[in-house]
């Protein structure tokens, strides 16, 4: 056993001026036995069952912080997607269930609980449309709930019916919180291809492929990595993939640990890590400051689609190698208002929606807590979600749209958000309309790519 | 550091950090005896001009436990002004060997 003195200062500037952080530990709860017919005992079993289950979750993510002296940012919880779970209720609004959620939360102190949500990519059931109906209500009257909706993926296509009504969905969640710059939209996420154990926010739920309960991990790090880019300028490109590599490896470790303790000490099972690199918005801890350190003036400008392919490719093979359950979403993130570099460089103009398109087809996971006009359609805001879903679908990836029409503001005005959803300027959508096409109604056909047996 | 490896002993690192001044390595030590933590090396280096003192100690036999331990430390390092971190060598093992 060797340490040197170099590795133990290290990891300590790592945590003290790099930001280096776990992201979060969520824990995934099935609540597929608290089902009944009638909503409120229904409520009272899924509070039940997540109180009891993740009482001791956050004192042992405390213990653990101060074990190994590494800050884990959040506590999470992730259900079973609501839809499956009150699809046998009578009622037909399900905001209360969101506030039971809420409840059980605050109760347990966790930071957020996911799993509002519903997998629509070939058509809705009932619970689906009463949940999908229930959403905006639902987060304007809770602080902890997070929700997404699967609406395409490689295999089934693009439900473009539930597009057009996310759409829309979405401008309500934001129009009902305008108050708070339209802070629902951003607890509110559209997916293509969505991974059943993913430990990050908006989008985690706990899928029907996983145990009763398990643990995840998400790691967050841009700081450190960009640290090590801004060291090596002058490097090739080989050396700059293998650097980064070396650090994924170290900061992917530190989640192995966290997880496999965290695991121990509440005897749940280990699910996954989730490398992906999470941007803060504190200042050096983002995304767009890596990719400026490997030489481009600012974020978006020409280049930025091939610095980011890289790092998110180095990111990948360096964590895969330091953990045997890496899952989750484990790309690099883009979200702008959570990320310091993205922020100003969409406020100087080098960063627009077209660009991070493109961003999005190399990295994970997709247009991320941008804000928009308030005055956008929610013909425009279901277009911008079906290029999104056609990028995952035809590249067999994730891809998820978290955009927010701030309601009453225009170019040039922000939306803030504050803590971990930072703030963002209101980026430009294009004037010219998609009405006829979104509202065409059906399915987009799953491409060729999905014929794989 | 060069240690053999022991799998029946759990360590932890202690790293002081700040402006080095009289007693620091008095007050630290005393407070690890008090807790029965042996010290199985020591060093001093610098991370960016500060001065910083690293130790690795034993805790399988604390008198008290990890916790307590931290708690002390934080104490300690109000009162004498420098940074004490306290961290189990997992996290060490983990991020630096394969």
């Amino acid at each position: 056993m060797l340490f040197n003195n170099q590795e133990i200062l290290e990891t300590i500037q790592m945590v003290k001026t790099e930001n280096f952080d776990i992201r979060t530990i969520t824990m995934g709860i099935n609540l597929r036995d608290c089902a009944h017919p009638d909503i409120e005992q229904l409520a009272t079993n899924i509070y039940d069952k997540v109180t009891t289950k993740a009482q001791d979750l956050v004192s042992t993510a405390n213990k653990i912080e101060r074990k190994f002296g590494i800050p884990i940012v959040n506590k999470r919880i992730s259900v079973t997607p609501i839809s499956i779970i009150a699809d046998a209720c009578q009622e037909t609004d399900y905001t209360s269930i969101a506030q039971t959620l809420d409840k059980a939360a605050k109760e347990v102190g966790v930071d957020f609980i996911g799993g509002f949500s519903g997998l629509v990519h070939k058509g809705y059931t009932k619970g689906e449309k009463n949940l999908i109906n229930s959403i905006p209500q639902a987060l304007a009257t809770t602080d902890k709930v997070c929700s997404s909706i699967n609406v395409a993926s490689t295999k089934a296509g693009i439900n473009m019916d539930a597009v057009l009504e996310m759409g829309a969905t979405i401008k309500e969640a934001a129009q009902l919180t305008a108050k708070q710059d339209g802070l629902g939209a951003a607890k509110l996420v559209v997916f293509c291809n969505v991974p059943e154990d993913n430990p990050f926010m908006a989008g985690a739920f706990h899928g029907t492929g996983e145990p009763e309960t398990v643990i995840n991990i998400g790691i967050s790090g841009p700081g450190v990595v960009k640290n090590v880019v801004e060291q090596i300028p002058d490097a090739d490109f080989n050396t700059l993939a293998d650097t980064i590599k070396r650090t994924a490896f170290k900061i992917t470790r530190v989640g192995e640990l966290v997880g496999a303790t965290a695991s121990d000490m509440l005897d749940i099972p280990f699910g996954i890590v989730d490398l992906s690199l999470a941007p803060t918005p504190a200042i050096g801890d983002s995304v767009a400051n890596i990719l400026e350190s490997m030489g481009l003036e600012s974020c978006g400008t020409h280049g930025t689609t091939a610095a980011l392919a890289l790092l998110n490719d180095a990111v990948k093979k360096g964590g895969s190698m330091a953990s045997s359950s890496v899952g989750g979403l484990s790309g690099a993130f883009i979200p702008v208002s959570e990320d310091q570099g993205m922020i100003k460089a969409a406020e100087i103009g080098s960063l627009n929606l077209e660009k991070l398109e493109a961003m999005t087809s190399v990295c994970s996971v997709g247009l991320d807590m941008i804000a928009v006009p308030g005055a956008t359609s929610s013909e425009t805001i279901a277009a911008i979600i079906s290029d999104e879903m056609a990028i995952g679908m035809i590249n067999k990836k994730t891809t998820a749209v978290r955009i927010i029409p701030a309601p009453n503001k225009e170019i040039g005005d922000k939306v803030e958000f504050g803590g971990l959803l930072g703030e963002a300027p209101i980026m430009k959508v294009s004037k010219f309309n998609s009405d006829k096409f979104v509202q065409r109604g059906g399915r987009i056909p799953a491409p060729i790519q999905a014929l794989t047996n | 550091m060069h240690q053999q490896a022991d799998n029946s002993e759990e360590r932890a690192v202690v790293t002081v950090l700040g402006a080095d001044k009289v007693g620091i390595v008095a007050k630290v030590t005393t407070a690890l005896a008090n807790h029965n933590a042996n010290i199985v090396d020591i060093s001093q280096t610098l991370l960016e001009d500060i001065f910083s003192m690293i130790m690795l100690i034993e805790i399988s036999n604390l008198k008290t436990d990890f916790e307590t331990l931290n708690k002390e430390l934080t104490e300690l390092e109000e009162e004498i002004n420098v940074e004490i971190k306290l961290q189990h060598e997992n996290i060490f093992k983990y991020m630096h060997r394969v």
